[in-house]
């Protein structure tokens, strides 16, 4: 059975469109990612998917269930463990599980031992009679993961779960969200922005960008795609992308044998081979022909980073910032234009 | 049914343990009754507009009481405002429940609060020498006071909710404060007669929904002597805007 299907799934605010006809089917079980930029559209489609945000046109089944109109069930079928936080500050850790347990009819005696099992398992036993406020932010992502998970949904959606927490807090998290994938055999979906996060955890990984999916497949399918090693070439004085100089350099190193793919991302070149490390000395040769001085260079097996450029042209990174803000200021503008 | 008592709950949990907005909010009541009260009763000793024997603090009780429920039932229901801010509407709104539930759990907490205020400041106005006794007798007329502070707890709650349905952000709070709560007040007739206003302000008053709130409460704490209207007419001018209150929340809520 299909956990989630989509079927040109849109969205726009006013002239934005932050997401734009998404085809999507997630399988029972599965474990799957978004990855992509800050204002791809990750958190608006989760939100659609929720029935938080109603879709401008295309439609979604979540659990077999409409997202308009089947809202009601689709609720029951999921859990949502959101990005922005979203506790009771002035309630207790038990209190916020006691909340959402009356709230998703989980039965008394159910939830006892469910609550019990979930805060052994995000090791938030002793301080669950505390009042919110006074947990830190890895406390408090764990006890929404938990009660996001206590009535037993049958999909969860992660939106970006680990954002702003320590390394060791998120590995932490990572190891319990996997145990709950495997254990319980809840469909996961993931956004997210860190590469590793999305290596780690999904089995599957769609790549989105400015509203839509360009890659689609496993990690590893994603990265053997590059086809070889990367070669990253780091300029000391980097000519202008398009001069006649590092034209004839890309060119000149396209016709290296074996050489697949050569991008230019600011002051790096990045050449996609098998057997990188014999491709090293020609590359450097052919830079040397052409006057461009090499600062340093680094042979590694593709990351999902290099699968993101190769889609997209850019680095994850680059675009966070200017993405964001424009994305913040567009949905304002749309809550203020709508009342 | 029992989510609506879960949001209830909420409300109960979060004013239990709030003791010091519990007494910062009673504060203003207080000196309003204990000051003012005192300051303008000297200049209104003896006054034609008083009925005989009954000063001005004992005048305005009623009026005060009032104050206290408008204040903490529109405050409760914008408090969803903040529910949003801090995220926590989208726990409550991602779950299984109808967004009417939503409203009402919210609605009769915001009530309760604002009843439970009511009734230490009764008791408080009964502490600052605030005589009771009406033709309702004693029982009757703890029963009606108690009734007229749940039609006006959940009347302003309403009103709470359906301004926090429309307003993004804290941002238009001190407006709201400015334009609506304080006018709505000093229209109720809270603090003098309405009968010697010029026409005018009285139909202004008569479209103050506060203005039959403290008129019953008035009738229910001092009997006919100082009432504008007949008890019934308080009751069901009062309890038509609650529900057209509660309808008008719920509504602008779900579209929100």
């Amino acid at each position: 059975m299909n956990a989630i299907e989509t079927i040109k799934l849109t969205k726009k605010f006013d002239k934005l469109t932050a997401v734009d006809g998404v085809d999507l089917t997630i399988e029972e079980g599965e474990f799957f990612g978004f990855l992509g930029p800050n204002g791809a559209g990750k958190t608006t489609t989760i939100s659609m998917l929720s029935t938080i945000l109603r879709p401008t046109s295309g439609s979604a089944n979540v659990w077999g269930y409409d997202i308009v109109k089947e809202q009601d069930k689709v609720r029951k079928s999921i859990g949502v463990v959101f990005q922005e936080p979203s506790v009771d500050d002035d309630l207790t850790g038990m209190e916020n599980l006691e909340f959402h347990a009356r709230l998703y009819k989980v039965p008394k005696d159910t939830m006892a031992s469910r609550t019990k099992e979930l805060l052994e398992l995000m090791e938030l036993t002793d301080r669950s009679k505390d009042l919110m406020k006074t947990y830190s932010g890895g406390m408090r992502r764990r006890l929404e993961i938990a009660r996001g998970l206590l009535h037993h949904p049958k999909v969860l959606f992660l939106d970006e779960p680990t954002l702003g927490l320590d390394p060791q807090t998120r590995r932490l998290i990572w190891k319990y969200i996997d145990k709950l994938n495997k254990v319980e055999n809840v469909t996961m979906l993931l956004t997210t922005h860190y590469m590793d996060e999305a290596d780690y955890l999904c089995n599957r990984i769609a790549i989105i960008d400015n509203g839509k999916i360009v890659a689609c497949d496993t990690p590893a399918n994603l990265k053997d795609g590059m086809g070889g090693d990367i070669i990253t070439l780091t300029l000391s004085t980097p000519p202008p992308a398009n001069s006649e100089k590092i034209k004839k350099a890309k060119k000149d190193l396209e016709n290296l044998g074996r050489v697949l793919s050569v991008s230019l991302v600011k002051d790096t070149i990045k050449l996609t081979a098998s057997k990188g490390e014999t491709l090293i000395p020609p590359a450097l040769n052919v830079l040397r022909d052409n006057k461009i001085d090499v600062r340093s260079v680094s042979l590694h097996e593709p990351t999902l980073e290099d699968v993101f450029i190769k889609f997209t042209g850019r680095k994850l990174r680059d675009e966070v910032e200017g993405n964001k803000q424009h994305m913040v200021k567009a949905m304002k503008q749309h809550r203020r234009f709508r009342h | 049914m029992s989510d609506v008592y879960t949001i209830w709950l909420r409300e109960m949990i979060r004013y239990v343990r709030a003791k010091s907005r519990i007494i910062t909010s009673l504060a203003m009541p207080i000196i309003w009754l204990a000051l003012l009260g005192t300051a303008l009763g000297t200049m209104m000793e003896n006054s034609p507009l008083l009925p005989e024997g009954m000063n001005y603090v004992q005048y305005i009780a009623p009026g005060i009481i009032g104050m206290a429920i408008l204040f903490t039932s529109i405050f409760s229901g914008i408090s969803i405002i903040f529910d949003r801010e801090f995220g926590f509407l989208k726990e409550i709104l991602v779950a299984p429940v109808s967004r009417l539930s939503i409203v009402l759990g919210k609605a009769l907490g915001g009530t309760t609060t604002a009843m439970i205020q009511g009734i230490i400041m009764f008791c408080l106005a009964l502490f600052f020498g605030v005589s009771f006794g009406s033709e309702l007798g004693n029982a009757g007329g703890i029963v009606v006071t108690i009734l007229f502070m749940f039609l006006i707890g959940l009347s302003f709650v309403s009103i709470g909710i359906a301004i926090a349905s429309k307003v993004e952000s804290m941002e238009g709070f001190q407006m709201i404060m400015s334009f609506l709560i304080m006018p709505m007040f000093f229209l109720s007739g809270a603090l003098y007669p309405i009968d010697v206003l010029p026409g005018w302000l009285k139909a202004l008053t008569y479209i103050d929904p506060l203005t039959y709130g403290v008129d019953g409460l008035r009738y229910a704490i001092q009997g006919s002597q100082t009432a504008q209207f007949p008890l019934w007419v308080d009751f069901g001018v009062l309890s038509a805007f609650s529900i057209f209150a509660l309808v008008l929340g719920a509504y602008l809520f779900k579209r929100s």
